[in-house]
């Protein structure tokens, strides 16, 4: 079957299909999750020589490693000679791994060590079968990401204008590096991913989907969205997007965009302003992004999440509590904070999390075909640096989704 | 060890009984029965990844302190708590209850339990083991701690949105 996705997606409108189709779901993993940069984990989990965690990049089961030269590699988990699983824990320290199963041993690196009674094989070094490797593995900010294509662009490329927005999580640390060393929750859904990822960028369903939590919490996020916000939405290119909401927070005082005051984590204010003089006040009023990197990363200001697909309709959820380096103050309040909000029993995932099962029951209804993405269309204007922007609560990231989208099935973008 | 009826630790059957009116009181979404239960100390821990976290250093599923409780069961009670609107229909067995230990003026008690959780989305089965500390409040017995350590913590979760 050679799907027309010309026809499926158009400008302002995606056919149902697209989330329920076995094929497309095949071809998605082929030509988005098995070629283009995923976000796999960061470096703060693999942190001493010889640490390791198990990882998934939609069905493969990865193991990311740090060795002793201080390299990050993600080796396939799958022994070169009959294809049992090298590492069953989770997470551990060792610097190699053994094959249960006939003993044959590798580097942490995904070198062959060794394999027992040699003889069958005509003896020592006579085979040279390695673990699989994740072809291209590179780095952004600590966060590791992984490309299964031999080729293609750059991590950098593949990044384009949503690396600023990882420098600008980053810049929040009084080090200068954030840390993902909280541990995840895994949440799970019964949803084709996109519907999570558009759903990360949506500024149209907070005020409805988070009510319940806003109005309990007196918590001013929802009108950060509202008709009146001065906040935007931007299509970042490259399948990127972003709620930009610093023209609110501009005019708040500093540390609002994390709902608490400068008298609430007074060493962390000190610790910023002693590393960043003047830029201190900007960084401290503009706080951290909300954004989405194509195709799994997404940064909600505390916390980060990564998507990886299980089946055409289920998706699991990584999620964990931003923590910056050199600020233990901070770091408890964003655990906590984080704690609070996503996960299964999060006060706002959990009802995300309702919407997008919801979605997929629905989209398998036959009429009517399509799923409106037309919000804000025609109102949207280009800004000073060339990106698409609407309203706060336009639907101009998920149309950058598609376009992208589109140009990689259809073998136009890599 | 277990304490005689009367004095300040609790004895299994009462212990029983307060963990099935907290079970009866959680499956039938009585939110304010259910919150009239904890002690203004409370804490409600639901780890991930094990039963072995910090919960001040790892991620948990919950981790509630009474204010936090409280919020919980007013965004519930809102009735816009989409997870939980229509409600899960609920029912648990609590079985294997155990007096750990007395301490101070608690009980702390463990008992094993299963949950059946019937939502649109399909039937799904919790497991597990909880640890809960009592506390004597005149004629009333109090929940002041309530550890809840699934069988599956380690795995992929779906969305648990009632009161576990």
């Amino acid at each position: 079957m050679t799907v027309q996705y010309s026809e499926l997606i158009q400008p302002e409108r995606v056919h149902g299909s697209l989330y329920t189709d076995q094929d497309i779901f095949a071809e998605e993993l082929q030509r988005i999750w098995y070629r283009t940069w995923v976000c796999v984990g960061h470096v703060s989990e693999v942190a001493r020589p010889g640490d390791y965690v198990r990882k998934k990049v939609a069905s493969q089961d990865v193991i990311m490693t740090r060795s002793k030269d201080g390299e990050v590699s993600l080796l396939l988990n799958r022994c070169a000679h009959r294809g049992n699983l090298v590492c069953e824990d989770q997470r551990g320290n060792s610097s190699t791994f053994r094959c249960p199963y006939h003993g044959w041993t590798y580097r942490n690196t995904g070198e062959m060590l060794g394999y027992p009674y040699n003889q069958g094989y005509g003896g020592k070094g006579k085979l040279s079968l390695n673990l699989g490797r994740v072809p291209r593995v590179d780095t952004y900010q600590g966060f590791v990401f992984a490309s299964f294509a031999a080729d293609g662009p750059s991590l950098k490329e593949h990044l384009g204008a949503a690396a600023g927005e990882l420098d600008r999580l980053a810049r929040l640390s009084p080090e200068g590096e954030i840390e993902l060393t909280a541990g995840w929750l895994q949440h799970r859904a019964k949803a084709n991913w996109k519907l999570l990822v558009e759903n990360e960028t949506d500024g149209y369903h907070p005020q409805f989907v988070h009510g319940s939590v806003f109005s309990v919490t007196g918590s001013h996020i929802g009108t950060l969205y509202s008709d009146k916000s001065a906040a935007v939405t931007r299509d970042l290119g490259g399948g990127h997007s972003e709620n930009d909401l610093r023209p609110e927070f501009r005019k708040m005082e500093p540390m609002n965009w994390f709902g608490t005051s400068e008298a609430r984590v007074p060493d962390y204010v000190a610790k910023m302003r002693a590393l960043h003089g003047e830029q201190a006040e900007e960084i401290l009023i503009e706080g951290a992004p909300h954004v989405m990197v194509f195709p799994n990363l997404f940064v909600a200001e505390i916390s980060v999440f990564m998507i990886n697909p299980v089946a055409v309709d289920e998706t699991v959820q990584n999620v964990t509590a931003v923590q910056l380096k050199g600020a233990p103050e901070m770091n408890r309040r964003l655990l906590s904070q984080c704690i609070g909000s996503v996960g299964p029993a999060g006060m706002l995932l959990a009802d995300d999390s309702e919407m997008y099962e919801r979605n997929q029951r629905g989209v398998a209804a036959r009429v009517p075909e399509w799923l409106d993405i037309r919000r804000g269309a025609h109102r949207e204007r280009i800004d000073e640096n060339g990106f698409r922007i609407g309203a706060a609560n336009d639907e101009t990231g998920m149309r950058g989704f598609w376009s992208h989208y589109r140009s990689l099935m259809e073998g136009k973008a890599r | 060890m277990s304490g005689v009826a009367g004095h300040i630790g609790l004895d299994v059957r009462e212990a029983e009984r307060f963990l099935y009116r907290e079970a009866r009181l959680a499956d039938e979404h009585d939110y304010d029965g259910w919150e009239a239960l904890w002690t203004d100390d409370a804490l409600y821990w639901v780890p991930a990844g094990g039963d072995d976290t910090d919960p001040e250093r790892q991620m948990s599923v919950i981790y509630d302190n009474r204010h936090r409780i409280a919020t919980r069961i007013k965004q519930l009670k809102t009735g816009k708590r989409y997870a939980q609107s229509p409600p899960s229909n609920l029912r648990r067995l609590i079985s294997n209850v155990e007096i750990v230990t007395v301490e101070g003026t608690d009980t702390v008690v463990g008992a094993n339990f299963l949950i059946v959780e019937s939502r649109e989305r399909g039937t799904t089965m919790w497991a597990g083991r909880a640890t809960y500390r009592l506390r004597r409040a005149g004629d009333d017995i109090r929940l002041a701690y309530k550890k809840v350590v699934l069988v599956d913590s380690a795995q992929a979760l779906f969305t648990l949105a009632f009161l576990i």
